[in-house]
């Protein structure tokens, strides 16, 4: 096997880092609810996959009006952190006295109920989204290109990660967010409305996933099954991050990126094999994570 | 029967028992008590396995026993009833206590006999012996908190111990219910020689049955001895100091 | 309602099914035999000892390849093939068990999925042994099950006479040292229960029945594919599971019949079962939450509460 060109491995690696910033965005929601909600949400790929659709769909409608995809993505992530608002307040704050098990299939559930509600208003064909036109064309990399929208992604993750430490570190909300996923009694017992923090956490969470679906179109095609493909992979990023840790989602999200990347250049055959053994080795010797907090009791 | 010597046990920095020492001999019945937070609960937790102390050492019948897994140590012949309520909601009072008798028993490795009709006549004397011969049909987690007190106190028994530890033993019940339960208790350890060790709040409660009494605050032993020299210590008065008579 | 052999006549309706001459429902009893027996085996870990998980689809996936790899490469005759199956399972079940019993509720269901796609993803690509995604197709009925017909009543039997030895397992010390550790871990640990090696062992019992389960949706499909092992075959059988009633023992099997004669019902009119099946779900979880046997016990506990006061 000949060395490989070096403008390649470049490309690669900027193809893990596009890839990571989606994982990040969806993961960093999961990640995020699981925190203060201790829900873990499996319908967080079902809310990605709405952001795709509705982009998709609201630049359909949109035909021919300039800067339709910056008005769609905005949409289509606000359309889906209202859909999740709703979920939240009406159904699954009913359940969160009960079991975890409730709470697990109740999410579930919802993965079936999405999964197949996108197929009724958009059809089971695969579509696509063209990219902005200020965004579109490539840049050369060495003696290579790599399109410009996802240089515009790789910069837009470390960019909205940065928003959400000063939020999370500066803002009385994110110091409230935060002492939730510590202690959640004891923020009720100071006056917080836990209630409504509850439902902002999932907003957020769900906005996030909206906004990694809405970027992704013009990336991939979408298609049904993109809501389960996409959890399972972010689920590997929280457990290698740590579940309830933001900058534990970037890492991980990272680090999956490039596995994902270079991993089928490496060893195809095992690639896939190999990211759900990371996953569970990841389990076993630190289940909280690389910068995750051992969950107490 | 029991020696616990300079055990220490921290929780991120804080250093909630801090060389505690107590002994407690064949057949005694002996008391801990000490305010809230005094490190109390903490201690038991040393002693019977939850938690692995830091330091120093807990012997049991001559046996180190520090840091062994709970289930170990209860087979050793140590039983305990919890602090807030720990029993089985879901099963009857009578399976409550079966359980416990089949696990002694070493039946729990058996797959294939029908589990009904096991111990019937060990559990129900233990039952009686606790006053819940007639709610034996009735679920656990159904029951009043009074009579849940009771069942932990079964559940325990049933392991057949020789030292019983009792963590607040009448917490939450009415000073009729405490009465009745103290009773309960000095009479099944004195008709079975159990030895026991329990921690309370109730200071009636300890002055009346306990032989010896230890007393905790902060982590540490403030005090130590019979009940009059307890009760007449200076340090101890100024702990209590507006607290329960 | 627990002294009638509920069981017992389930068994014999079922084995009056094939008079009624219709390949169709040959068909969807000798599933629904299957997954009842996937779905209890799986029970034995969510209603008896309360553990979350997501990953007995992996066992699924182990029999169903070791005994349709064994019948079809190495010509090793059904039943031994089928019994490798559930021995394979079991060891499986013990390897990942060991692991994942370390962990609690959350992570502990998390690394039973992350076990369950190992398989599946192991499926996948192992081309040579498994044949890859195509999957491994040809396996035929053996030579003397060469009927549906005789196919069914040899799933009966193998099905029945599995959930026997599970009921007696359930009712058994063993099963109640169980529910205690279902119950209150702590107090459980308290009554001299290791609870680790208990769950241990009743992971490697419920994998060893989800392998039998397997083995035989392999042969009884004639083929098999990686994604019997894909995690969301465990939600179905999870689903099942809620279905029916986690709380009784043949509640599982129940949630698999109604569940899989909804499934044909819905899909011959409308491509939109998950869709129905999301909806169903979340109905149980909100308003049903003891399944179709927890809500038959209550209301015959209630019937006989107003019988005992009217009287």
């Amino acid at each position: 096997m000949s060395l490989p060109d070096p403008s390649f491995l470049v490309i690669q690696f900027l193809s893990g880092l596009t890839a990571a910033m989606f994982l990040f965005l969806i993961a960093s929601g999961l990640s995020l609810i699981f925190g203060v909600l201790r829900v873990l949400n499996f319908a967080h790929g079902s809310l990605y996959m709405l952001g795709a659709y509705l982009t998709y769909g609201v630049v359909a409608w949109l035909a021919n009006t300039p800067g339709r995809f910056w008005v769609a993505g905005v949409g289509g992530s606000i359309g889906v952190a209202l859909i999740g608002g709703i979920i939240e307040r009406t159904l699954l704050r009913r359940l969160y006295g009960r079991e975890a098990l409730y709470q697990l299939l109740f999410t579930y559930a919802l993965v079936l109920i999405i999964s197949d509600a996108a197929k009724l208003l958009w059809g089971t064909g695969q579509l696509s989204v063209s990219r902005p036109p200020i965004l579109g064309g490539s840049v050369p990399v060495f003696d290579q290109v790599f399109p410009r929208y996802n240089i515009f992604v790789i910069l837009l993750g470390p960019a909205i990660a940065l928003l959400f430490w000063f939020v999370l570190h500066r803002t009385r909300a994110g110091r409230i967010i935060r002492a939730a996923a510590l202690d959640r009694e004891m923020l009720g017992v100071l006056g917080v409305n836990v209630d409504r923090l509850y439902t902002a956490v999932f907003i957020i969470g769900a906005w996030l996933a909206g906004l990694g679906g809405a970027l992704v179109t013009p990336v991939v095609t979408i298609v049904p099954g993109m809501d389960v493909e996409v959890i399972v992979n972010a689920f590997i990023v929280v457990v290698i991050g740590g579940l309830g840790s933001f900058w534990g989602a970037l890492l991980g999200a990272l680090a999956l990126g490039q596995v994902m990347s270079f991993g089928i250049l490496i060893l195809p055959r095992f690639s896939l094999v190999f990211v759900y053994v990371l996953m569970a080795v990841v389990l076993v010797m630190r289940p909280w994570g690389l910068l995750g907090k051992p969950l107490r009791g | 029967m029991l020696e616990v010597r300079g055990v220490r046990k921290l929780f991120d920095g804080f250093l909630a028992v801090d060389g505690v020492s107590v002994t407690v001999g064949h057949g005694e019945i002996c008391a801990i008590i000490g305010p809230n937070g005094a490190g109390k609960t903490t201690l038991f937790n040393c002693i019977t396995g939850h938690l692995v102390p830091d330091g120093g050492e807990v012997r049991f019948k001559g046996q180190d026993i520090a840091g062994r897994p709970a289930h170990e140590i209860c087979r050793q012949g140590i039983a305990r009833s919890f602090q807030r309520i720990n029993i089985f909601p879901r099963l009857t009072v009578f399976e409550n206590v079966q359980a416990a008798l089949l696990s002694h028993r070493g039946r729990g490795r058996d797959l294939f006999t029908p589990v009904e009709g096991l111990y019937r006549e060990e559990t129900l004397t233990l039952l009686e012996q606790v006053g819940l011969a007639e709610a034996a049909e009735v679920g656990g987690g159904t029951l009043s908190y009074g009579y849940q007190k009771q069942l932990e106190l079964g559940i325990a028994l049933a392991s057949q111990p020789d030292l019983l530890l009792l963590d607040e033993p009448t917490a939450g019940m009415s000073a009729q219910e405490t009465r009745q339960t103290i009773a309960l208790v000095e009479r099944i350890a004195r008709g079975q020689g159990l030895t026991l060790l329990f921690t309370e709040h109730d200071m009636d409660v300890v002055f009346s049955i306990a032989q010896r009494i230890t007393v905790m605050h902060q982590g540490r032993i403030i005090a130590e001895g019979p009940p009059d020299e307890v009760r007449a210590d200076a340090e101890v008065r100024r702990v209590y100091l507006g607290k329960a008579r | 309602m627990r002294r009638v052999p509920w069981g017992l006549f389930a068994l014999m309706a079922a084995g009056l099914l094939p008079l009624a001459g219709s390949r169709f429902y040959l068909y969807l009893g000798t599933d629904i035999a299957i997954m009842a027996l996937f779905a209890v085996s799986l029970n034995l870990l969510l209603g008896y000892t309360g553990l979350i998980s997501f990953g007995q689809a992996a066992y699924f996936g182990i029999g169903a390849y070791t005994c349709a790899l064994l019948m079809v490469r190495a010509e090793i005759p059904f039943i031994p093939s089928l019994l490798a199956g559930g021995l394979l399972g079991a060891a499986a079940a013990f390897l990942f068990g060991s692991f994942c019993i370390r962990l609690t509720q959350i992570y502990f269901a998390m690394l039973t999925l992350a076990f369950a796609q190992i398989v599946w993803a192991a499926a996948f690509k192992w081309n040579s042994l498994t044949g890859g995604d195509t999957g491994l197709t040809g396996v035929p009925f053996p030579g003397f099950l060469d009927s549906p017909v005789r196919f069914y009543y040899f799933t009966l039997a193998v099905v029945g006479i599995s959930l026997g030895l599970l009921r007696r397992v359930v009712g058994s010390p063993f099963g109640r040292m169980l529910v205690t550790i279902r119950e209150n871990p702590e107090r459980a640990e308290f009554i001299g229960v290791h609870v680790r090696r208990y769950e241990l062992a009743a992971f490697v019992i419920a994998g060893f029945f989800s392998g039998i389960a397997g083995g035989l949706f392999g042969v009884f499909n004639h083929s098999v594919f990686p994604d019997f092992s894909y995690w969301t075959k465990s939600a179905e059988a999870l689903i099942m599971t809620i279905l029916g009633g986690m709380y009784t023992f043949l509640g599982p099997a129940v949630g698999a019949g109604i569940l899989l004669s909804l499934n044909m019902l819905v899909t011959s009119y409308t491509e939109y079962w998950p869709l129905v099946l999301g909806l169903i779900l979340a109905a149980l979880l909100f308003l049903f939450p003891g399944g179709v046997m927890g809500f038959l016990e209550t209301r015959l506990r209630r019937r006989r509460h107003s019988e005992a006061r009217g009287a």
